[in-house]
């Protein structure tokens, strides 16, 4: 079944229209003038990582309203967002436009009530808000299982108490998606709340990461009273909701990481060309070359299958889930082996602060951990094989 | 991006696949196994049936005897091959690198009386370019072409020629003059491989079949009339022949290895391994990067679709699938443990065996490397 469901699916075409390329384009030319690696470095240092100034101009090109539906003042398409995305890893962009664009944005479009929509999602699209989504716990887990934040129901409204850990860009969120437990065990049982600002027991713990361009915190629930009207859709029921929005934030990721993928195999090409050892440069020595060739299998490769995952998203094609467990497996893998491979092609200058292939290297490993890493989704993998 | 067929895409899909399943025999045996020349012309037999049916040269031109189809319609119907479980036409060399080159090289001449006796298995096709001291640097390649006037006299030896046996016509690259430049002053010659003078041995592989030959010429006369190209140019041609056999190749062996990937996960229930969390990550892992594969050949394609050629991206397709094949083989005999030893093993045994050339033939993985890096990355030419 599942070979005559990948088979049924064939190119017509299987590129990104002229528009998008030149969105491409365009981004590429505002994040090398506006997020060069000196801009990253400061942000890096900040608290948060978010630079108001930037965000402005990030929403004055209307990024922040990709994907999201005209009628809450969003403007073009996913695929629109996977252009900007990939730039936007390409670039190692910190701060919350990921968290704003690939996690709460689909939960809020696919769980939200309309009042909710037009609230924050036209918010986020005009760029006055950024919000992110609070689902993993100390336990580390993605699945449904994973999610034991007790919500229970108090008069006209809801108390929350329990602990968020791993949560994206919490310290420069207006709002926040959050997942919490009111009955049961696995998918049933599953409630998200839009929690907006900091409501009296909530507490945000920055933590220390390991990629400095992407800022985690605790987020801690004690007794936090929410009113009815923060309940996103119907109570107990919003694990499809949500693992639908997961397929959007894995695509999505996806996407940035092939972009950083990209510039790795890029910088490490030219260093390859320019550096010379022997008497020659060392790009044509197999033992690098053939390096440099692998990276740019897994590249390509990589790219193929987040372009693919990206097109079952927007489409909303029956493979969508397979499609992103796919390419987060193989994205994941990739991007840490390149970025590894991208600091030995570059000898001990890769190894030192100065250059910028330890922050792609700690940002490979960040993203590896994120929504899964490849053994998890290769086990969803396996559980559609019906193995 | 659009993944969807178009309505008459669909139409030509349900077409094919109705008729695979009417008239598709089941490919049960291995390669070659059993009796070799009963073998072959039940394969020329199923070509002839093919053509008949107008599914051969999908997307030559209809005046040479092609369907004139688009590049689409072939994919489609390599597809439900594949999923037919339906052997190969005979004439795989012929048509997927022999007709394709006359197409691009040859003269009008040469377009008439080649491609239609290629297309319905009259004439079977073999590729002679390897030589025992011209492996990866054909440029080495020492055969010889003497101008005689109005013909050539050739001398030499080919060796790992898939289908030599039974072949009407060799392409034939060989030298006719010696150049600073070893790729200048070679010749590219269509050999009937009817004249006196040449002699074809089987070469048993390590899986016990014979599938290649070596090819010994002693003064074979070849008429002018059948040179490809330009004479003394020959290195271009071979060049083209080699980007087909990648490249088209290359989107075939995509589908191929998810088929090899299914049917591994088929054997791990088969066998009750697929409860372990080793195979089911490698299995998972198997099938995921056959899907890049195929996802990187669809890639390629709308790449050759505004080209028109097939770039060395496609080089791409044939190292990929070529390791991959390796490792599922492996996988298919480790599920197995020590019963991988003994018996066919469900043909994975001869498949294990089998893949290990698929590393070594239609280009190394190690040239295959240096294709990337110096064509695609642009890096410096190691040699």
């Amino acid at each position: 079944m599942f070979v005559g469901a990948a088979l049924n699916c064939r190119l017509v075409d299987f590129a990104f229209s002229e528009e998008q390329e030149m969105l491409r384009r365009s981004a590429r030319e505002f994040l090398a003038k506006e997020c060069g690696s000196k801009v990253v470095r400061r942000l890096m240092e900040t608290p948060d990582g978010h630079d108001p100034a930037l965000w402005k101009k990030i929403a004055d090109l209307g990024w922040t309203a990709l994907g999201i539906p005209e009628e809450y003042g969003g403007v073009g398409t996913f695929l629109d967002l996977i252009v900007v995305l990939e730039e936007a890893g390409r670039a190692l962009l910190p701060g919350p436009f990921f968290s704003t664009m690939g996690l709460a944005v689909p939960a809020l479009i696919e769980a939200g009530t309309a009042s909710q929509k037009k609230e924050v999602l036209g918010a986020i699209a005009s760029g006055s808000a950024r919000a992110t989504l609070a689902l993993t716990e100390p336990a580390g887990r993605w699945d449904a299982e994973g999610v034991r934040l007790d919500a229970k129901q108090t008069g006209g409204g809801w108390q929350l108490d329990g602990v968020k850990l791993f949560v994206p860009d919490a310290g420069a969120a207006d709002h926040m998606v959050v997942a919490a437990r009111t009955r049961g065990e696995g998918e049933d049982g599953i409630t998200l709340f839009l929690v907006h600002g900091r409501p009296q027991g909530m507490t945000v713990t920055p933590l220390e990461t390991l990629d400095m361009t992407r800022r985690w915190s605790e987020v801690r629930f004690e007794g936090v009273r929410l009113d009815a009207d923060a309940v996103m859709g119907e109570p107990d029921k919003a694990w499809p909701r949500l693992k639908r929005a997961l397929e959007w934030a894995t695509a999505a990721l996806c996407a940035e990481m092939v972009g950083g993928v990209q510039k790795v195999l890029e910088t490490s090409t030219e260093y390859a060309k320019a550096r010379h050892q022997f008497g020659k440069p060392i790009g044509i020595y197999q033992a690098v070359s053939h390096k440099l060739a692998d990276m740019l299998v897994l590249s390509e490769s990589g790219r193929s299958a987040t372009y693919y995952a990206a097109w079952t998203v927007d489409a909303d094609a029956p493979d969508r889930s397979l499609a992103s467990s796919m390419a987060k497996a193989y994205v994941s893998d990739a991007y840490r082996k390149v970025a590894g491979d991208g600091i030995q092609v570059h000898g001990g200058i890769g190894f030192t602060w100065e250059h910028d292939m330890h922050l792609y290297f700690k940002r490979a490993k960040s993203s590896e951990v994120t929504l899964g890493d490849a053994t998890y989704h290769r086990e969803l993998v396996a559980q559609a094989l019906d193995l | 991006m659009d993944f969807e067929l178009s309505d008459s895409e669909r139409a030509f899909r349900d077409e094919v696949r109705a008729w695979l399943k009417a008239n598709a025999p089941r490919d049960t045996e291995a390669d070659g196994a059993g009796d070799m020349k009963a073998f072959i012309e039940r394969r020329r037999a199923w070509q002839k049936k093919l053509h008949g049916a107008g599914y051969v040269g999908i997307t030559w031109p209809k005046e040479y005897g092609g369907r004139g189809g688009s590049l689409m319609d072939q994919l489609i119907f390599n597809d439900e091959m594949i999923l037919a479980h339906a052997p190969e036409p005979i004439n795989v060399i012929g048509l997927g690198m022999g007709g394709p080159v006359v197409i691009a090289h040859g003269t009008d001449e040469q377009k008439k009386r080649y491609l239609a006796p290629l297309l319905s298995a009259e004439e079977i096709w073999c590729q002679g370019f390897s030589e025992p001291n011209a492996g990866s640097d054909l440029s080495g390649l020492q055969t010889r072409a003497e101008d005689k006037g109005d013909h050539y006299l050739v001398n030499g030896q080919k060796v790992w020629t898939t289908l030599a046996h039974v072949a009407r016509w060799c392409m034939l690259v060989a030298r006719e003059r010696k150049e600073a430049n070893p790729r200048d002053g070679l010749t590219y010659l269509l050999v009937d491989m009817e004249s006196p003078g040449i002699e074809v041995r089987p070469l048993v592989q390590i899986t016990g079949d014979a599938e290649f030959n070596e090819i010994f010429f002693k003064d074979v006369k070849v008429p002018k009339a059948q040179i490809l190209g330009e004479a003394g140019q020959g290195w271009a041609v071979a060049m083209t022949t080699l980007l087909h056999e990648r490249g088209t190749l290359g989107l075939a062996l995509a589908t191929r290895a998810q088929i090899t990937a299914a049917e591994l996960a088929e054997r791990a229930r088969k066998l009750g391994r697929g409860d372990d969390p080793l195979v089911r990550q490698k299995i998972a892992q198997h099938t995921i990067e056959a899907r890049a594969l195929q996802l990187n050949g669809y890639r390629a394609v709308t790449a050759v679709k505004r080209s028109g050629i097939p770039g060395p991206e496609g080089s791409i397709l044939k190292l990929m699938w070529s390791e991959l094949n390796q490792r599922m083989t492996e996988t298919a005999m480790d599920i197995a443990g020590a019963g991988a030893q003994v018996g066919d093993g469900d043909g994975w045994k001869y498949q294990f065996l089998r893949a290990r050339a698929n590393t070594i033939e239609a280009g190394t993985s190690e040239v295959l490397r240096n294709i990337l890096a110096e064509r695609v990355l642009g890096l410096p030419r190691s040699r």
